[in-house]
């Protein structure tokens, strides 16, 4: 298993001791052109999550390349592509494509805060694909009718994995005013609220597809990380709980070999999918139920 | 970047609608004025950020408006509970000035009581809603306190270097007056060190992450 963080939820370059907690940075999704993003207010936190509308602020694909990338060295750099038309996309994997430092593609398929997205993520994944060998990981939103069918065709375009959750489109008011918290009105939400939509989304396209599944989605202790696993997913990525505490990475895989250790998980690998394998038991002796020791 | 730190707080004291957090410092940097921590803030997902009030030798506190679910959590805490805390973050005033005047409005003035022992105790205009909000005044020396529906701006002393914070429609009023002031923002802000792009504001067309950027920004 490896642990990174969620697109967007992290600048290496202002928190380089952060990013190198890692085992790769996913960089904050860029664009052909350069964008300012959002007007503020860009983030506001509800009872059960937070919402963002950040709106894909980032320098472009010449300015990430010529001046981030660079600064980048000595991480394992997954790039974020995202665009308004398969056109950009094709752009942005052409360009990564080009340099080595970038070990793999990650679309962004989902962003909730622009108005524009790509009609098919079958035709996007397969344009991609023909501009780049790297590892292309489609990120995905559960905000459809049946997220199966969509990791169906990204798995039909040519992705080498799927990163499940993106974030799902909600709105907050002010207490006072009664007007939207965000400028934009809507945002993307994110935190605790979105890991039963992230269990559930991992949980199906695990059944659907062979694709390896980057899971995330409110992951904020080793336990929900752990239950990531057993839906199915193959990796980790940390998004919300890493601006409360930037401490999150070492500390959740700390608590995540605990949970392993307890299930009777010798390797997370052996945790991958065992919500899908009721013959396996991962009740470790000592665990109890209601105060009783469980039979083997 | 500092290291996410536990601390018990000492004391949690009314100032007028405010209330004046004070946690035990233990060994933390108190920073430069204008510089803040990210306060972590009990039953919320978030912390929130807030500039230094105070520091002594043995304590850090800051001045907190309860205007929300967060900031009311905050100003609810009891003595003696742990929070964790991280900072100081951001840029904090230059303070490399010859005739310093602070500039405040409401809970703006929050960074002043420290940034006025630092440099001696300048004077300082500071204007509120209400007098009871004023109360305030009294963490700053040499303040002279104007209410609604006086502004600060009709009490501002010409040629001194400015430092103002308060809501963006006096800083904006400031900036006109003194368009070499030093001006610290605000803005919902949900890392504090860079990550979300979330206080992001628009500066004259251009947007600025106030944890990296800010808060103290040039005016002009």
């Amino acid at each position: 298993m490896r642990l990174l963080n969620a697109s967007g939820c992290l600048d290496a370059l202002t928190a380089p001791e952060v990013a190198a907690e890692f085992d790769a940075f996913v960089t904050k999704t860029v664009t052909p052109l350069p964008r300012g993003g959002n007007p503020p207010i860009r983030i506001a936190e509800t009872d059960v999550g937070m919402l963002n509308a950040i709106g894909l602020a980032n320098p472009g694909i010449d300015r990430f390349l010529s001046e981030h990338l660079p600064r980048l060295a000595g991480l394992t750099v997954w790039a974020s592509a995202g665009g308004f038309s398969t056109h950009d996309y094709v752009e942005v994997c052409e360009r990564l494509d080009e340099h080595e430092e970038v070990a793999a593609i990650e679309l962004n398929l989902s962003c909730p805060n622009v108005d524009e997205v790509p009609e098919s993520v079958e035709e996007t994944v397969a344009v991609a694909r023909k501009v780049t060998r790297k590892p292309l990981y489609a990120k995905l939103s559960a905000a459809v009718a049946d997220i199966a069918e969509t990791a169906r065709a990204a798995e039909a375009g040519g992705a080498d994995g799927l990163s499940l959750v993106n974030t799902i489109k909600g709105l907050a008011l002010d207490e006072r005013t009664l007007q939207p918290l965000l400028a934009r009105g809507a945002g993307g939400l994110s935190g605790p609220a979105l890991r039963p939509i992230a269990l559930a989304a991992v949980h199906a396209c695990y059944r659907a597809v062979k694709l390896p599944i980057l899971g995330m989605g409110g992951v904020a202790t080793g336990r929900d990380a752990l239950e990531l696993l057993a839906v199915g997913a193959r990796d980790v990525a940390l998004g919300t709980s890493l601006f409360a505490d930037p401490g999150a990475p070492a500390r959740i895989r700390s608590e995540l070999e605990a949970e392993l250790a307890a299930h009777g998980f010798a390797h997370p690998g052996n945790a991958v999918g065992a919500a899908h394998r009721p013959e396996v038991s991962t009740l470790n002796p000592r665990l109890r139920v209601n105060g009783k020791k469980i039979p083997a | 970047m500092p290291k996410r730190e536990r601390r018990r707080v000492v004391a949690a004291e009314p100032v007028g609608p405010y209330t004046l957090l004070r946690v035990d410092r233990a060994g933390l940097k108190a920073g430069i004025p204008g510089q803040f921590f990210m306060l972590e803030t009990p039953g919320r997902l978030l912390p929130r950020p807030m500039s230094v009030c105070l520091a002594t030798p043995s304590e850090l506190a800051f001045l907190i408006d309860p205007i929300g679910p967060g900031t009311r959590a905050l100003c609810s805490v009891q003595t003696g509970a742990e929070l964790a805390i991280l900072g100081p973050l951001g840029n904090g005033f230059d303070l490399s000035v010859e005739r310093p005047l602070l500039v405040g409005g409401g809970i703006g003035i929050a960074p002043f009581p420290y940034l006025s022992g630092t440099l001696g105790g300048p004077p300082a205009v500071l204007g509120f809603r209400s007098s009871w909000h004023a109360e305030a005044a009294a963490l700053v020396p040499n303040a002279e306190v104007v209410i609604e529906p006086t502004y600060v701006t009709d009490a501002m002393p010409s040629g001194h270097d400015v430092l103002a914070c308060g809501p963006e429609p006096m800083l904006d009023a400031v900036r006109k007056l003194a368009p070499r002031a030093q001006l610290a923002w605000e803005a919902p802000m949900a890392c504090g060190y860079g990550a979300c792009y979330g206080c992001a504001v628009e500066i004259d067309g251009e947007l600025k992450r106030l944890c990296v950027e800010g808060p103290v920004l040039a005016a002009a």
